[in-house]
């Protein structure tokens, strides 16, 4: 998991390197240890994206239960910690339908193009300096772009459904994908500002420095509220969640949906919800960054930061800490859910477009003013 | 021929393969649903040409525009629209067919010969990669500033026209037949759905 596109930026391990040195020393030529390398990174980040949404379901159920005071799952597991996993099963074991009159071509492909952009945008996340698959210079811009091929998926899948639920469901989830997407670049937009780039591991190097001090979360926190508003937004979480409405409308455009083809919607939507949750702390809350600089633990404990050892368990820290800030975020969602009422269409529409929009070009504005004002502690 | 250089002819056949004929089932087909997503996948497939050019910027762009906004909006329309029903025929389909084939087919004969005749620089100027967010946007506020801020009053006035366009409420007559608008039918914005009590 990691790039050498920018070498020499920063300190850290430099994993791919010694992998290929490792297979060269095995007696594989530079180009076969190369192909080698290619997939493990994209393996690993694809089994992570699948851990964490089982840790997201079962995080889900018990906090559930937790808000309206019962158990929970307790019998597949200590805890009910392998209910996820029966629950997957389940899925997987269900007969898959399609409808009579529905389209089934498109009918199957509707699931798939909701599910690709997700895992895709999981490129551009950073773990640590140089844990991510690609540090692409268009990072965070490249992860808006995709997201914005969701909502194709969702009308593909509530057109193909042939049914008056689904299609309502998908053009719902259509009309509030795209209203919220546009506060949401705008939030975004200011923070790249004040990073000069682009690069997701830019913008979290731009937060280092003073450790919690020097997070964005300070400098934008009208940025932040805006940005998790509409993360839950894109994500359908309650309070948002109108398109699959269940009194309203039945599963939205799930409904006629079975089996692994309905998996892959549920999927989608929790790797939606974990990668939201971490992009808001690379963006917001300093990524992997600890609450104090590493840098000065390792200066007050008499270790040079380059050493083998600390650099391992710098790197470790790095990856708790990211995934920590996520899943604290990830809980806030879910009480969020089981907590709030969901908001009608209309009140929906005008949140985002006459109170979120505006908010957001004004954050953009004084952003690009103390910028100027202030370039010492706004990127100048 | 190195790993990379295989990857990007593969890369590029598989997608300038998608693309043309993708273009072909848009125009082709008679499902207007299935030609509103097979333009989805020819801007992206042309998106994935960018990047094979290094323009990795444009290409985020391409798909941010071309298949987030423009595409999912063709798609809104012919879904609210769309009732399943089959068109009449035309009379002298088969004229029609056959005229606008020949002139497709002239055009891309004209292309190809452009195509073939340019002396093409090859290879040409070294791509900018990573620099090119920073390049496109010095050009914006430079050189391309008069096209860039007469492009946002066109869209602002497509917009302000949309909106009166929706409102009937601020006309007195209906723009398309100069009948009465009839004030009845309009929706007020304000009026609470549920607590209306001022009738019976």
């Amino acid at each position: 998991m990691l790039s050498t596109t920018a070498p020499g930026a920063g300190s850290g391990l430099d994993l791919q390197a010694s992998v290929e040195t490792t297979l060269q020393g095995m007696g594989l030529s530079a180009g076969a240890a190369h192909l080698v390398w290619l997939p493990l990174p994209m393996v690993l980040v694809l089994v992570a994206a699948v851990v964490g949404v089982l840790v997201n379901v079962w995080l889900e159920r018990k906090i559930s239960a937790a808000v309206q005071q019962r158990i929970g799952p307790e019998y597949a597991g200590a805890l009910g910690i392998l209910q996820p996993i029966a629950d997957g099963l389940k899925l997987v074991f269900k007969e898959d339908i399609i409808p009579a009159r529905a389209d089934g071509l498109l009918f199957t492909l509707g699931p798939v193009l909701v599910l690709i952009p997700v895992i895709l945008s999981w490129l551009v996340v950073p773990f640590g300096q140089h844990l991510l698959i690609s540090n692409v210079g268009v990072g965070i811009f490249l992860w808006i772009s995709l997201s914005s091929i969701q909502p194709i998926g969702l009308l593909m899948s509530g057109y193909a459904s042939n049914n008056k639920y689904s299609l309502l469901g998908g053009l719902r989830a259509a009309a509030q994908s795209i209203s919220y997407e546009i506060p949401l670049a705008l939030a975004v937009l200011a923070v790249v500002m004040m990073s000069n780039s682009l690069s997701t591991v830019d913008i979290v190097d731009q937060q280092t420095g003073a450790g919690i001090l020097s997070w964005n979360i300070w400098r934008q926190p009208v940025g932040f509220v805006i940005f998790w508003i509409c993360a839950l937004a894109e994500c359908e979480r309650l309070p948002f969640d109108l398109p699959e409405a269940e009194e309203e409308l039945v599963a939205g455009y799930q409904t006629e949906y079975s089996g692994m083809k309905f998996a892959l919607f549920y999927l989608g939507s929790y790797i939606n919800l974990v990668l939201s949750a971490l992009l808001v702390s690379v963006l917001y809350l300093g990524g992997w960054g600890f609450p104090l600089p590493v840098e000065w633990l390792a200066g007050w404990l008499g270790q040079p930061i380059d050493a083998p050892l600390v650099q391992v368990i710098t790197a470790s820290v790095g990856i708790v800490m990211t995934v920590l800030k996520a899943y604290l975020l990830v809980f806030l969602a879910i009480l969020l859910r089981w907590t709030t009422p969901r908001v009608r269409i209309d009140q929906l529409l005008d949140l985002g477009w006459k109170f979120l929009l505006p908010i957001a070009l004004v954050n953009l504005l004084v952003t690009a003013g103390l910028k100027l004002a202030f370039p010492a502690f706004f990127g100048g | 021929m190195t790993i990379a250089i295989t990857t990007q002819l593969i890369c590029f056949v598989a997608l300038a393969a998608a693309l043309v004929l993708g273009a072909l089932g848009v125009v082709l087909l008679p499902n207007i649903v299935y030609s509103a997503f097979l333009l989805g996948g020819v801007f992206l497939s042309v998106a994935g040409l960018y990047l094979l050019l290094n323009a990795s910027f444009v290409a985020a762009a391409q798909v941010l525009v071309y298949v987030g906004a423009v595409n999912v909006l063709i798609l809104f329309a012919i879904m609210l629209v769309n009732k399943r029903e089959d068109l009449s025929a035309i009379p002298g389909l088969g004229v029609r067919r056959l005229l606008s084939g020949l002139v497709c087919g002239g055009l891309f004969a004209l292309l190809l010969r452009v195509a073939f005749t340019t002396p093409w620089a090859l290879p040409g100027p070294l791509p900018v990669g990573e620099e090119a967010t920073i390049r496109i946007g010095e050009h914006l506020f430079s050189d391309y500033l008069l096209p860039f801020e007469l492009a946002s009053v066109l869209l602002l006035m497509a917009m302000i026209g949309a909106i009166v366009l929706a409102r009937r409420d601020v006309l007195s007559c209906d723009i398309g037949t100069g009948e009465a608008v009839d004030q009845g039918l309009i929706e007020k914005a304000r009026t609470p759905l549920l607590l209306d009590r001022s009738t019976p």
